[in-house]
């Protein structure tokens, strides 16, 4: 396995003068191509933090953060968001789907706001996905009509478009019932195992974090474990 | 940018109420814009056709001489004027040039005419006219006397007289009776009433007489050449332009109506204004309308536009989202506006019909192509502000909500 990202004695503090809160203090990690890694800690930890900067979806207040070999701190906002279009997958806790449109929409969107359009390539792609994640007959679907566990299957679908490098997944089943949850977890861990995908999940759940090869346990804004 | 007109097309269907109440909303402002646009145009053709319709739009007259000053040994000042010779021969002149008048484009009609003042005898009543000898066949080229005719024929020829109503009325003249017209050169003759006109100003339905050109030269002393030359033109706004070049052309004082009509001129142009001032504020309000409601959306879809910028689309695709949506609002808005405005314009008389009594609006000066234009330039106006702030949601933040 070969090295996919390293973040370095990252810090970052909200807020400035007395109200100021430092939610990362030196946080280190290293990330292998091919891993499933389940992110634990407490709230307020940390996680969600690690999360946003591993996305490129913020810049920690100090540290450095190197993914694929290039600098993910020095990047200007254009240059992050076409990285993180083409590398990185993002599930979130509440789904987060486009709600005026389809699943198979909300799928093929990285791709479409790429080449402008959606062509015929993109949507036989995203149906793939959908159809992998057992979604067949809900695929031109409203997302408003989906249930929790289908919306959140969607998301899955939706952050493998682009077959990027690493998806970062926010408390994914946090919103689930038990069965949902393990049945997102079981596509998730079917997609590391035979794509290759890096999976970093944050989760309060013991029990998903055993279907990862990995934990990482944060703790007061370093990895504790 | 085709995939984000798609998306700026769904958000627009996906709340399709608010949607249709901010496109009623443009295509009012529109409607407005377009019924002022027929109404300040078509008063302002009203006006002119009511004041300067009716009259050369440019003349060519004779020019007097000044008089000669004469000097007594007391010192005292004498001022004499020669009468009719040197006039005479100047348009003498001037109308080997009417072919070349009448081919300067723009020139609807020329009509050569020989004018003075005289009286009407008829019994012991005596009325002081405005004598005016036209052209037999040219007598509704400048005002349209056939136009006003009440009672017999405009058609006018030697022994002939058409008289205004009032001036009819007072002389208690019908069609056919003979009257006695007297010149101020001192020539009487006697004409015969073949027509009466009611144009419905006064001052010509009482004071006005026309004959034929060869009896105006009998009644005037003027074997040859006339003491002016009116001009009708296509578009009485370019009276000034083919002033000069008829001016230039022929060498004659050509003389544009818009000469000692400024009054008539600041009137209208105050009219303009006005008209500018209620568009502009029509467009206005388009733009505030527009801007009000895209900036909600942006509000509203925060969140979404938090987990585009996520899945990697730029600043520029979000913008262009929101732009495309301000377009789409005017463009439909524009579009529902001037349809309105054509139908609720239809009912109303042409330009070339219009009545007292009723509002002059001119369907052809509803400025549709500009509406929409503007209205669609507006919007897009008035997206670039929400546009913006959409473009700068952070996406952290904004998916936390």
């Amino acid at each position: 396995m070969s090295k996919l990202l390293e973040v370095r004695d990252l810090v970052q503090t909200y807020g400035t003068g007395e109200v100021a809160t430092r939610v990362l203090r030196g946080l280190s990690l290293k990330l292998e191509t091919g891993e499933m890694a389940a992110l634990l800690g407490p709230s307020g930890s940390g996680k969600s933090t690690l999360l946003t900067i591993l996305g490129t979806l913020m810049k920690p207040t100090s540290g450095s953060y190197e993914m694929l070999g290039q600098d993910m701190i020095a990047g200007d906002d254009a240059t992050l968001t076409d990285f993180r279009n083409l590398h990185i997958g993002f599930v979130f806790q509440f789904h987060n789907l486009l709600p005026d449109f389809t699943a198979l929409e909300n799928v093929v969107f990285p791709t479409a706001i790429r080449a402008g359009h959606e062509t015929p390539a993109a949507r036989a792609r995203a149906r793939a996905l959908l159809v992998r994640m057992g979604l067949a007959d809900r695929i031109d679907f409203p997302t408003t009509n989906l249930s929790g566990g289908q919306k959140q299957r969607v998301a899955v679908a939706r952050s493998l478009m682009n077959s990027p490098e690493l998806v970062l997944a926010d408390e994914p089943t946090g919103n689930l019932d038990r069965a949902s949850a393990m049945q997102v977890m079981e596509l998730i861990a079917e997609i590391n195992h035979e794509e290759g995908t890096t999976f970093l999940i944050s989760t309060h759940d013991e029990k998903i974090a055993t279907l990862c090869r990995r934990e990482i346990v944060v703790g007061d804004g370093v990895v504790t474990g | 940018m085709l995939y984000a007109l798609k998306i700026a097309a769904r958000y627009l269907t996906a709340n399709k109420a608010q949607t249709t109440l901010l496109v009623v909303g443009v295509a009012v402002g529109v409607f407005i814009f377009i019924f002022m646009s027929a109404l300040i145009g078509g008063l302002a053709e009203f006006i002119m056709l009511r004041t300067v319709g009716d009259i050369s739009h440019i003349t060519i007259e004779a020019e007097t001489e000044d008089p000669a000053l004469l000097i007594s040994p007391e010192g005292h000042v004498l001022v004499v004027t020669e009468r009719g010779r040197t006039r005479t021969a100047t348009l003498a002149e001037a109308a080997t040039w009417l072919p070349l008048i009448e081919a300067v484009p723009g020139v609807r009609a020329v009509s050569p005419q020989i004018s003075g003042a005289g009286f009407l005898t008829r019994g012991a009543q005596v009325r002081q006219v405005s004598v005016t000898g036209v052209e037999p066949g040219r007598e509704s080229m400048i005002l349209d006397l056939s136009g006003y005719i009440g009672e017999g024929s405009a058609r006018l020829s030697s022994g002939l007289i058409v008289l205004g109503r009032d001036l009819a009325d007072d002389l208690a003249l019908s069609l056919g009776q003979t009257l006695r017209v007297q010149s101020s050169n001192g020539v009487t003759s006697a004409l015969t009433l073949s027509g009466i006109f009611e144009t419905g100003n006064a001052v010509m339905d009482s004071a006005r007489a026309f004959v034929s050109l060869s009896t105006a030269r009998t009644l005037f002393a003027i074997p040859q050449g006339v003491t002016r030359i009116e001009i009708k033109l296509n578009d009485l706004n370019a009276a000034d332009a083919t002033a000069l070049r008829i001016r230039a052309l022929t060498g004659l004082d050509a003389v544009p109506w818009t000469d000692g009509a400024e009054q008539l001129m600041e009137a209208l142009d105050a009219q303009a204004q006005t008209g500018y001032f209620l568009k502009t504020f029509a467009l206005i309000t388009i733009v505030i309308g527009v801007a009000s409601a895209l900036l909600l959306s942006t509000y509203r879809r925060r969140p979404e536009i938090g987990i585009m910028r996520a899945m990697g689309a730029p600043r520029s695709f979000v913008v262009f989202v929101f732009v495309t949506q301000g377009a789409l609002i005017g463009l439909m808005g524009g579009l529902m506006g001037a349809a309105l405005g054509y139908l609720a314009l239809l009912p109303f008389p042409s330009r070339d019909a219009f009545e007292p009594g009723m509002l002059p609006m001119d369907i052809t000066q509803g400025s549709y192509g500009l509406a929409i234009t503007l209205t669609v330039g507006g919007a897009i106006l008035a997206s670039i502000l929400p546009a913006r702030s959409a473009a700068r949601v952070d996406p952290v933040t904004a998916i936390g909500q």
